[in-house]
């Protein structure tokens, strides 16, 4: 009794959080988006939140993070800074587009919204709506579903900024994009950011999106993207975690495919105190293919929670999952992927694996690979591991002189490398991999820089002072 | 170099060794005969540090220390090296990385630098010419989808670049054709010295036609039943191990 009392009073308080400060959260945005909002929150009010109770929540329980009290910042603090007073990047042939996100809100130098030579515009949403409200219009919110349980609806509600892309007819993005979103606040704060992300045909984008708190301090963040594909479109995404014990992180990404487009996202969680990732990703027209790959390598405490579900809407579609993660201490990770497979949906080819290493007895890994197919002429498979490592393995690395510290390491990072291989831009992957490595050696922290940066010689400060920026 | 003495193994309360001897000097060959079942793979794995296995009595010493007391690591970097029957495949990790990688774990425990990239790509080349092994195995992940062959010259290749003062080829000539047998028996040959000795674990008398042993010995049942010099082999290859079993079955009897 005294728990649903509680979440009561946790969704009373947003709403009247929502009440008090509507004006300060709708700023200059189009009406329609205001409208949006107050469905959403009427959806808070009908729905609440997800528990335990609920199938894709059942081993992610979000009573103890909601019933915490967050700071909000309903104005945007932050003033136009160069990032690279805070990171440099010395690697020299990763060369990106980095913007930056600090506390939710979008920091730039000289203008919030950059309009590319090619005419692909990169800036902060909050802009956008003002300026480009047909646009917003058109693909804000369609493909998030609300309804669901999660905390979509709650983002929608109280969103204010965030990352907006528009790449234009058969423009091929030459620079990766990077977002960096960092959490530092002396307060225990809540975030919502919000994402949108639109490719026009034949467009090519590679996103390049970080995860970092540069804090201890309590934070939860709850995070939502929205990415159309039109049709022969590319989107490279990856989403790269490295947050601190106390941070929580729920980050829905919703993907939404026309014909002949092309999908590739990678989730690498390092670090994190709770984190889920929700992925829905439909291929709504014919032809489409998409790749979801997930690392996580998690120790301590820390859990991590990866639900995805892939919706073959069309016929002769092509997706691929492969999740793997590594659990020390007494870590828990949960993989909840679902196929799903419509009547229209023939000749699809759809193939998911989850598999686990338990390093210790008690880690612990739930995984609940589903199918759901109403087509009858398709190929689907899915499967899910969870063991130790390999014994025969580790004495063959003995026996020619690795002591059992390196021969772990050496096996997993082997393990991982499936997932890393997969990464398609050389010098990210080698990055990447470097992380990998420095993580399970017990060597990376979360006061790391941001994964493109952690080999700069001095070492950075952590502690932003908004004010003197 | 090394000395087992009354040596008695068991695996989950089964006893696999019992009173096992065997004296090997620097420069020698021995080759360990028998049928399946008798206890060679276990002799091979308990030399190595296989933890599987209980060591209920006995001891083994390898140059003047107890070579139960050390981990398997240890046993490698003082120069034991295990040829395996089944040798273990590792998706993920490069033949390269995982030779320099213990290549240079040795070089520190023994106080030496630790090779660089270039000086390691020259040895594995002088290696490789020096094993007759021309494949590209070292671009690839540790046995990943190697052939039995390949496997099997694969251990030979490790062996060479690691130089072991002992090495024991646990059944390396299983399965093998002619040709890769000739290969494992040509590294073997030529990685012989006065310095280092080798222990030939084998089922058939095939693979001594190409490394002569100096010293031949019969497992059966747990322990040596009968040692001999390399005639012994072809005395087994005619009368076959039902002869051992009855010479066994008699020396039981007394």
């Amino acid at each position: 009794m005294q728990n649903i009392t509680e979440n009561i009073s946790t969704e009373q308080r947003m709403i009247d959080l929502f009440q008090e400060n509507m004006d300060l959260i709708k700023g200059n945005e189009p009406e329609s988006v205001t409208g949006l909002r107050q469905k959403a929150i009427e959806v808070v009010k009908t729905n609440g939140f997800p528990d335990i109770t609920s199938e894709n929540w059942r081993f992610t329980d979000l009573d103890p993070l909601l019933r915490a009290v967050y700071d909000f910042d309903f104005t945007n603090q932050s003033r136009p800074f160069d990032i690279e007073k805070i990171f440099s990047c010395d690697v020299y042939d990763l060369d990106t587009f980095s913007v930056t996100l600090l506390n939710g809100w979008f920091v730039y130098q000289n203008a919030p919204l950059t309009t590319l030579k090619d005419g692909t515009i990169i800036g902060s949403l909050s802009k956008a709506m003002e300026v480009y409200p047909e646009l917003v219009n058109k693909y804000l919110g369609t493909i998030a579903p609300m309804e669901q349980p999660g905390l979509t609806a709650l983002n929608t509600a109280f969103f204010q900024d965030g990352l907006f892309i528009y790449v234009p007819e058969y423009v091929k993005v030459d620079k990766p994009i990077q977002l960096i979103n960092i959490v530092n606040s002396e307060k225990p704060v809540m975030f919502q950011p919000r994402h949108l992300i639109i490719q026009e045909n034949s467009s090519e984008l590679t996103l390049v999106h970080c995860d970092h708190s540069l804090t201890h301090n309590i934070s939860f963040t709850n995070s939502v993207s929205e990415a159309f594909l039109a049709k022969n479109a590319v989107l490279d995404f990856y989403k790269i975690q490295n947050k601190g014990h106390n941070s929580a992180v729920i980050n829905s990404s919703f993907f939404s495919q026309k014909q002949h487009s092309k999908l590739t996202s990678s989730a690498l969680t390092l670090n994190g105190g709770f984190t889920k990732n929700i992925v829905y990703s439909l291929l709504e027209e014919p032809e489409c293919n998409a790749t979801h790959n997930g690392l996580y390598l998690v120790d301590s405490n820390q859990h991590v929670d990866n639900q995805l579900e892939v919706d073959h809407a069309a016929p002769n579609c092509t997706s691929e999952q492969l999740y793997k993660g590594i659990l020390d201490d007494e870590a828990t990770a949960v993989f909840n992927g679902k196929i799903m497979v419509r009547r229209e949906a023939q000749k699809t080819l759809a193939y998911q694996n989850n598999k686990n290493i338990l390093l210790t007895d008690d880690a612990r890994a739930n995984a609940q690979p589903q199918l759901e197919i109403y087509a009858d002429d398709v190929k689907c498979s899915h499967g899910a591991t969870v063991g130790q490592l390999d014994q025969e393995a580790m004495f063959y690395l003995r026996s020619r002189g690795l002591n059992e510290r390196a021969a772990r390491q050496l096996l997993m990072y082997a393990f991982a490398a499936e997932v890393v291989r997969r990464i398609s831009i050389e010098p990210l992957k080698e990055r990447i991999d470097h992380l990998v490595e420095k993580r399970l050696k017990g060597e990376l922290s979360i006061c790391d820089q941001c994964m493109l940066h952690c080999n700069t010689k001095e070492p950075t400060v952590f502690n932003i002072d908004v004010s003197k920026l | 170099m090394l000395s087992i003495k009354h040596l008695k193994v068991s695996i989950n309360g089964k006893t696999i060794l019992k009173d096992f001897n065997l004296e090997v000097k620097a420069g020698e060959v021995h080759a360990i005969m028998g049928p399946n079942g008798t206890g060679k793979s276990t002799l091979a794995s308990v030399i190595a540090g296989r933890d599987l296995f209980d060591v209920d009595e006995g001891s083994i010493t390898y140059m003047g220390h107890d070579l139960l007391e050390m981990d398997p690591e240890i046993r490698a970097r003082e120069g034991i090296f295990l040829g395996f029957q089944y040798p273990v495949e590792i998706p993920g990790v490069s033949m390269a990385n995982f030779l320099r990688t213990a290549l240079n774990e040795k070089r520190k425990y023994l106080g030496l630098e630790p090779l660089s990239g270039a000086e390691f790509l020259k040895l594995m080349e002088n290696r490789k010419k020096l094993v007759d092994i021309h494949s590209k195995l070292t671009n690839r992940s540790v046995n990943e989808g190697f052939s039995g062959g390949e496997k099997k010259k694969n251990e030979i290749f490790q062996m060479a670049m690691l130089e072991p003062k002992l090495a024991i080829l646990d059944e390396t000539d299983s399965g093998l054709d002619i040709d890769a047998m000739k290969v494992v028996a040509n590294g073997v040959n030529k990685l012989r010295s006065p310095e280092n000795s080798t222990i030939l674990i084998t089922h058939y008398q095939r693979l001594l036609d190409y490394i002569i042993p100096d010293y031949v010995h019969v497992l059966y049942d747990g322990r040596i039943v009968k040692s001999g010099g390399k005639e012994l082999a072809f005395e087994l290859e005619d009368k076959g191990y039902e002869w051992i079993r009855k010479e066994a079955g008699v020396q039981e009897a007394i």
